[in-house]
C-alpha cells in the first residue's frame, strides 16, 4: 500500500501495528517502533523545514538528536511544542505534526526570497545592518526581525502537563548504551556496585541495532543487545532509564538526567508526568556517548534528500525505509562504503560511490565490484540539483595541482556523504574536562579526567566493534573498582565484523565552481556557509569564540557537534594557524534542548513560591481586606468598606486609630529569643543601644548596624528576665538579623553563653493602638495591671489572655497608647477575632500596612529599608540618641569613626512640606537647591516617603538631603516632568511632637 | 551542585543545606577602637579572593546551623579539606601542591 519507500522486509518495526499519523495536515501511514522522520521517508517526504536565515528548503539529515533541519512542532491536547527534532519524535497513532519556519506552507515560501537576497545577509548581517539610523530601532528594526527570526512558535496556554524530580545516587553512571556502554553496565553490575544506565533513545543498543554485517559471540547484534539487557534487567542493583538524556554533567558528579515519559504515547495515562529531572550523583561516570557521523562541506550540500551515511544506514536497517532509489554515496572514510552495500542489497540502485581518496581501501573496492557498483575514486561532489529534492550531483576530479576539473553529472534522489567521524565529548567537555587534538584520528579526544569520570568507546575516538566491546568491559570494572572497591570477572563476549572505519576530512572540499555565487553550508540550523567564516576571519574575528558569535556558526541547539570540526578547519585554513591554536568552542549544558517544565518541576502556581498566612487572614478575606505581598508574607493593606478607595479607607483608618482605636496584625515582625547568662552582653555587642542597665520588665528601641556603620535593622528589645530577651526585627530583616547574630556568635564571641532561637512563627502579633486601646485590651488580660504607673510606656509583661499565655508589650509605633499582644501561633486567630469584636464597640477599626505607614510618617518614625539604603548612619538618621555613647565596642561603632562617615556634606533625614498642601511627592524624587536645575546639576537629595496626613489634613515627606538638618526652614525644589515642586525643609516629626499622646 | 561535607554533623550534603559565608581567617579586631584607618578598611572589605586555593567559610544553614571552614579550588571546585570554626588556619601552599597544582 503506500510508504513506497518501505523496504519490504527487516529493521525492528513492528510491521503488524499500522500508525496514523499527519504532517501538515495530510494523513500518512507509519509503523509502532518508526520515528516521525524515518515515517515521513518511508512515505518519501524529505521537505520537512525551511531554513532559518534564507528559507531555503530542508530535509532530514540525520537519525538522532544532532538533527539540525528536521525541526517540528506536536500538537497535543490543543496546544503544540515546537521544535522537536523528528528523529527523536516517535510515531504514535493520531499524532499530528507541522512543519515551521515557513508562510504560507512549506512548498511555497515567501521568506525564500532572501535565498535570493542573500549577498545582503552576510556574516554578522545583524550586527552591520540594524544599526541606523536609530529611529528605525523600535518601528522598523525590530517588528522585521521578530516576524523573521525564531524557529517554532511557543505555545500560548499555561503546561497542562506535569513534570516530575527525583534524586539519585549510584555508584555508576552510563551514559549511552552502544557496544561501550552495555558493556561498560555489565562489567559494574556484575561487580554488585550499585548502576544506572541511560540512553536518550528508546531503546538501548545505539550503533548496533542497525548494524547488521557483524555479530556478537555469533548472535546478531540486536540479539546481543536483547540477551545483555535481559541480564541488566534481571539485576536489583540496576536500574535502565531508555528516553532518557544525559544533558548536563556539573561539579562533584552531579549529573542532571531528562526522562521523557508520556511524549511517545497515544493517550498517556493523565496520572503521569510528561518528563522526569533525575539528579544523579554518581561516585563514578562512564561516558559513553559515541561518536557522530561529519557532513561533507561541498556546494549545495543542503538539499532535500542529502544525508549522512550512516543515518541512510540506519534507516534501511533499523527502521525499515529506503532514503531513495537511486543513491549517491560521496565519502572520506570507509563507513560510507557498508551503506552503499547495504543499500544494494536492499535492491536500491548506488548510482556511484564517489571518495575523496585517491585509493580507497582494496577490500571494499573489491565488494563494490562483485555488486556491480560504480566507483569514482579521487573524485568530490561539486555541487547539487533540484530545489526541493536533490536530482542530480556534479563530480569534481581532484587534480595533482590542487585544482578540480568537472566529473559530470549523476542523477540521484537521495546522496549520502561521509566526512569522517566526530567523537561526542560534550559531556567530558561539561566535566571541565579539556579535550587534547588527536592527529591520527583527526578529532579532538577527551584528555584528563578532571571529575570521577572516563569516557569509553567512539566518545573516546575508539572505533571497531571489538575493540569498544573491550574498551567499554574495561571501563565498567575500573569505574566499579573506583567506587566500591569491588571488581568481579566476566566473561567478555567477542565480536566479528563491525571493523574500525578509516579515513575522513575536515573542512570544504575543493570544487570548480564560482565561490562568490555558491553556498557551502557548514552549519545548516543557523544557515552558515564556508564563505561566512571565511568572511568572519578577513573581517578580524582570529579567535573561534568570536567566529562562533559573528557567524552563529555552532550554536544551533546541536552546540555545533555535526558543524564545529568543519568550521574550525576552514577558519584554520583562513588564518593560515594550526588547527590547535584556533580552539574549540566549550560544550555547555545541556546537551540537548531541554524543557522548562522539566526545569521547573513542581514549581509552579501555588508551589512557585510558599505564600506566608497571618492568624488574621481568613478573617481579612472575610471582611473585604485587600492583601500586598511583602515578601513572601501577605499582609493586609487597607480595609476598603462601603466601595472606598484606597485613599479614602486609609484617611478613614488613620482618623479612626487617631481617635479611637485601631486594631493591626503585626505578627510578621521577626522575632528572636535571647537567652542566657550572657544575653544582655551579647545584645549589648550587637546593638548600638546599652542594654546591661535595662530592668527586667522594660523595653527599647534597638538599632542595629553592619560594621561599616550603616543602619541595617531595628526594632524594640523587651527584657524579661535577667537572662531573657524577646528582640523584634523588621519583616524583611529576620532571616538576614538570626544569621548575622549567628555568625558573630559562633565565629568572633564563641565565649560568649547565650542561645538564641528564632521565634517569629512561634507567635501571632496584634497590636492594639489608639486612646481606647487600654479598655479594648483590659477585659482579656489576666496577670498584668495594665495602669500607666505600672505599665508605662516601653514595658513588657507576661500574663494571659483569654486565659492563653502572652507576651504583653507597651509599645507605639503609631505615637499612640499601644500594646503588642504575643500569644502563640495557634491561639492568633483566637485573638483576633476577640480583639476584632471588642472594638467594634468603640466604633475602631482594623487597619493594615498603608495606614501603618501615614501613622508612623506622622511620628517621623523611619522604616528600615525605606528611608535608609544601607549607606545610611545613625547621625545621617537624626538618631545619634539610639547609640550608647559609654560603649567601648559595638557592631559599627569602629566604621562609625570612619572619616568619611563624619564629613560635612552627608545626606540626613530631614521632613519636607510642599507649600501646596495638596500636592503630594513622589517617593523618589530628587530634590535640588534651584528651581530649575541646569541638565547635568547633582540632586541634594531624594524622597523617601510620602504620603497624604489625614491627621494634618495635608501632605507629608521624609526625605534624605545633603546637610538637611542645617537647612530647616529654607525652600528647596522637587523637579518633576510638569514643573518644579517647591518644599519647606522641617523637622521629621509631623505630629504630636511632644508626644503627649503616647504617655497616657 | 556542590557536594559538601559538615564536620559537625560528620555527612556530606548538597549545597542547597549551605550558605558561604565568604573568606575564612578575617577575625574581627578584638578592640576595634584601637585600629588604624587603613586596618580597619582591610578587615572591613579587602579580600584576597584567589583564583586556586582558598580557605572559605560555610554555614550548614537547613542542618546543624554551625559555621565551619573548607578549602576549596575555586577553579576546579575541588573540595581540599574540611574543618571546624576555630581551628587554625591550614597551610593552603602545602595542601595546593599535595592536590599536585
Ligand atoms: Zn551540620
Amino acid at each position: 500500500m503506500s510508504q513506497p519507500f518501505r523496504t519490504e522486509k527487516g529493521g525492528r518495526i513492528d510491521r503488524n501495528e499500522q500508525l496514523t499519523f499527519t504532517f501538515d495536515g495530510e494523513q500518512m501511514q507509519g509503523h509502532k517502533g518508526d520515528t516521525l522522520a524515518s515515517a515521513l521517508l518511508a512515505n518519501g517526504v524529505h521537505l520537512v523545514g525551511r531554513s532559518f536565515k534564507y528559507h531555503r528548503p530542508r530535509g532530514i539529515i540525520s537519525s538522532g538528536s544532532e538533527e539540525p533541519n528536521a525541526l517540528v512542532g506536536i500538537y497535543r491536547n490543543g496546544d503544540q511544542t515546537p521544535n522537536l527534532r523528528a528523529t527523536q519524535v516517535e510515531l504514535y497513532q493520531g499524532l499530528e505534526a507541522i512543519s515551521q519556519n515557513r508562510f504560507p506552507s512549506l512548498g511555497f515560501d515567501i521568506g525564500a526570497i532572501n535565498d535570493l537576497m542573500s549577498p545582503l545577509f552576510p556574516a554578522g548581517f545583524y550586527y552591520k545592518t540594524f544599526m541606523w539610523p536609530k529611529s528605525f530601532w523600535d518601528r522598523v528594526y525590530e517588528p522585521v526581525i521578530r516576524a523573521a527570526a525564531g524557529l517554532g512558535k511557543p505555545p500560548k496556554k499555561p503546561d497542562h502537563d506535569f513534570y516530575g524530580n527525583l534524586y539519585a545516587h549510584c555508584d555508576v553512571l552510563v551514559a549511552g548504551s552502544g557496544p561501550s556502554g552495555l558493556a561498560a553496565a555489565l562489567a559494574a553490575a556484575e561487580t554488585g556496585a550499585k548502576v544506572i544506565l541511560c540512553d536518550e533513545q528508546a531503546e538501548f543498543g545505539g550503533s548496533l541495532l542497525s548494524e547488521n554485517s557483524a555479530s556478537v559471540d555469533g548472535k546478531e547484534p540486536a540479539d546481543w543487545v536483547a540477551v545483555t539487557l535481559a541480564r541488566l534487567g534481571a539485576m536489583d542493583n540496576v536500574t535502565l532509564l531508555p528516553r532518557t538524556t544525559a544533558f548536563g554533567y556539573f561539579a562533584h558528579n552531579y549529573v542532571a538526567l531528562a526522562e521523557r515519559i508520556t511524549d511517545h504515547i497515544a493517550n498517556p495515562d493523565p496520572k503521569l508526568p510528561r518528563e522526569r529531572l533525575w539528579q544523579v550523583r554518581a561516585k563514578e561516570v562512564v561516558i559513553a556517548a559515541g561518536a557522530i557521523e561529519r557532513p561533507l562541506v561541498f556546494p549545495e550540500n543542503d538539499r532535500p534528500g542529502i544525508l549522512l551515511a550512516d543515518a541512510g544506514r540506519t534507516y534501511l536497517n533499523r527502521y525499515g525505509v529506503k532514503v531513495g532509489h537511486k543513491v549517491l554515496v560521496a565519502t572520506a572514510s570507509d563507513s560510507a562504503w557498508q551503506a552503499a552495500f547495504d543499500m544494494a542489497d536492499h535492491g536500491v540502485e548506488v548510482a556511484a560511490i564517489v571518495d575523496l581518496r585517491e585509493t580507497p581501501p582494496k577490500n571494499l573496492m573489491a565488494i563494490a565490484e562483485a555488486r556491480g557498483i560504480r566507483v569514482e575514486a579521487g573524485c568530490v561532489v561539486t555541487g547539487t540539483l533540484g530545489r526541493k529534492r536533490v536530482k542530480a550531483a556534479l563530480l569534481g576530479r581532484l587534480m595533482t595541482s590542487g585544482q578540480v576539473a568537472s566529473g559530470g553529472q549523476v542523477e540521484c534522489d537521495a546522496l549520502l556523504m561521509s566526512g569522517g567521524w566526530t567523537p561526542t565529548v560534550s559531556l567530558y567537555s561539561q566535566s571541565r574536562g579539556k579535550v587534547v587534538w588527536d592527529g591520527d584520528k583527526g578529532a579532538f579526544v577527551p584528555g584528563k579526567s578532571v571529575q570521577h569520570e572516563r569516557s569509553t568507546g567512539a566518545s573516546k575516538g575508539l572505533y571497531g566493534l571489538q575493540a569498544t566491546l573491550e574498551d567499554g568491559y574495561a571501563a565498567g570494572e575500573n569505574a566499579a573498582k573506583a567506587a566500591t572497591g569491588k571488581s568481579a570477572k566476566i566473561a567478555y563476549s567477542t565480536a566479528t565484523g563491525g571493523e574500525a572505519s578509516n579515513g575522513g576530512t575536515l573542512g570544504a572540499l575543493p570544487h570548480d565552481r564560482n565561490a562568490s555565487r555558491v553556498k557551502a553550508f557548514v552549519d545548516y540550523q543557523n544557515d552558515v556557509t564556508a564563505k561566512d567564516v571565511k568572511l568572519a576571519v578577513r573581517e578580524g574575528m582570529h579567535s573561534i569564540e568570536h567566529i562562533k558569535r559573528y557567524t552563529t556558526t555552532g550554536m544551533a541547539t546541536d552546540q555545533g557537534r555535526l558543524s564545529n570540526m568543519n568550521a574550525l578547519k576552514i577558519a584554520s585554513g583562513a588564518l593560515d594557524r594550526p588547527l590547535t591554536d584556533v580552539g574549540l568552542t566549550t560544550f555547555r549544558q545541556p546537551f540537548t534542548p531541554t524543557t522548562f517544565g522539566l526545569f521547573a518541576g513542581v514549581s509552579r502556581g501555588d508551589f512557585f513560591d510558599p505564600v506566608r498566612k497571618t492568624p488574621s487572614h481568613d478573617w481579612v478575606v472575610e471582611n473585604g481586606g485587600v492583601f500586598e505581598d511583602v515578601g513572601q508574607w501577605k499582609r493586609t493593606w487597607y480595609f476598603p468598606k462601603n466601595g472606598e478607595d484606597m485613599h479614602a479607607a486609609v484617611a478613614r483608618e488613620c482618623k479612626i486609630a487617631r481617635e479611637s482605636v485601631g486594631l493591626f496584625d503585626a505578627s510578621t515582625l521577626g522575632k528572636i529569643e535571647v537567652v542566657g547568662p550572657d544575653a544582655a552582653e551579647f545584645l549589648e555587642r550587637m546593638y548600638t543601644n546599652p542594654w546591661k542597665k535595662l530592668a527586667t520588665g522594660r523595653c527599647r528601641y534597638g538599632l542595629l548596624l553592619n560594621d561599616a556603620g550603616f543602619i541595617t535593622d531595628d526594632g524594640v528589645i523587651g527584657r524579661l528576665a535577667e537572662g531573657r530577651f524577646h528582640v523584634t526585627t523588621t519583616t524583611g530583616g529576620a532571616p538576614s538579623v538570626f544569621a548575622r547574630m549567628e555568625d558573630y556568635l559562633q565565629t568572633e564571641w564563641p565565649d560568649l553563653d547565650v542561645w538564641i532561637t528564632s521565634t517569629t512563627e512561634q507567635y501571632a502579633v496584634a497590636a492594639v493602638q489608639g486612646p481606647k486601646a487600654r479598655e479594648v485590651i483590659a477585659p482579656f488580660i489576666e496577670g498584668i495591671d495594665l495602669s500607666a504607673e505600672n505599665l508605662p510606656h516601653m514595658s513588657v509583661r507576661e500574663g494571659t489572655f483569654c486565659g492563653v499565655p502572652c507576651r504583653l508589650f507597651r509599645i507605639s509605633f503609631t505615637g499612640e497608647l499601644g500594646f503588642e499582644i504575643n500569644v502563640s501561633r495557634r491561639h492568633g486567630k483566637m485573638m483576633w477575632e476577640t480583639l476584632a469584636k471588642e472594638i467594634e464597640k468603640h466604633s475602631g477599626t482594623a487597619y493594615g500596612t498603608e495606614t501603618m505607614h501615614v501613622l508612623r510618617a506622622e511620628k517621623g518614625y523611619i522604616i528600615v529599608g525605606q528611608d535608609t539604603d544601607g549607606t545610611v548612619t545613625p547621625q545621617d538618621a537624626g538618631m545619634t540618641w539610639a547609640i550608647g555613647k559609654k560603649k567601648l565596642d559595638f557592631v559599627g561603632k569602629r566604621g562609625l569613626e570612619r572619616p568619611d562617615l563624619k564629613a560635612d556634606g552627608r545626606p540626613q533625614f530631614v521632613g519636607l512640606l510642599t507649600t501646596d498642601p495638596k500636592v503630594k511627592l513622589e517617593e523618589g524624587a530628587q530634590v535640588t537647591v534651584a528651581e530649575n536645575p541646569a541638565t547635568g546639576t547633582s540632586a541634594e537629595g531624594h524622597v523617601t516617603s510620602s504620603y497624604y496626613s489625614p491627621a494634618l489634613d495635608r501632605t507629608i515627606a521624609l526625605a534624605m538631603v545633603k546637610n538637611g538638618q542645617a537647612l530647616e526652614g529654607k525652600t528647596l525644589y522637587v523637579p518633576m516632568p510638569e514643573g518644579s515642586i517647591p518644599v519647606e525643609v522641617t523637622g521629621t516629626v509631623f505630629y504630636d511632637k511632644e508626644g503627649a499622646r503616647i504617655n497616657v | 551542585m556542590l557536594l559538601i561535607y559538615c564536620p559537625y554533623c560528620d555527612v556530606e550534603r548538597a549545597e542547597t543545606e549551605f550558605h558561604c559565608g565568604g573568606e575564612a581567617h578575617i577575625a574581627r579586631p578584638s578592640d576595634p577602637s584601637q585600629t588604624s584607618e587603613e586596618e580597619w578598611v582591610e578587615f572591613l572589605y579587602m579580600r584576597s579572593n584567589t583564583k586556586g586555593v582558598a580557605a572559605e567559610r560555610w554555614r550548614h544553614i537547613h542542618g546543624c546551623g554551625r559555621f565551619f571552614n573548607a578549602v576549596r579550588d575555586t577553579v576546579s571546585d575541588k573540595f581540599l579539606k574540611f574543618y571546624k570554626a576555630g581551628e587554625t588556619m591550614p597551610d593552603l601552599e602545602k595542601i595546593s601542591k599535595e592536590a599536585g597544582k
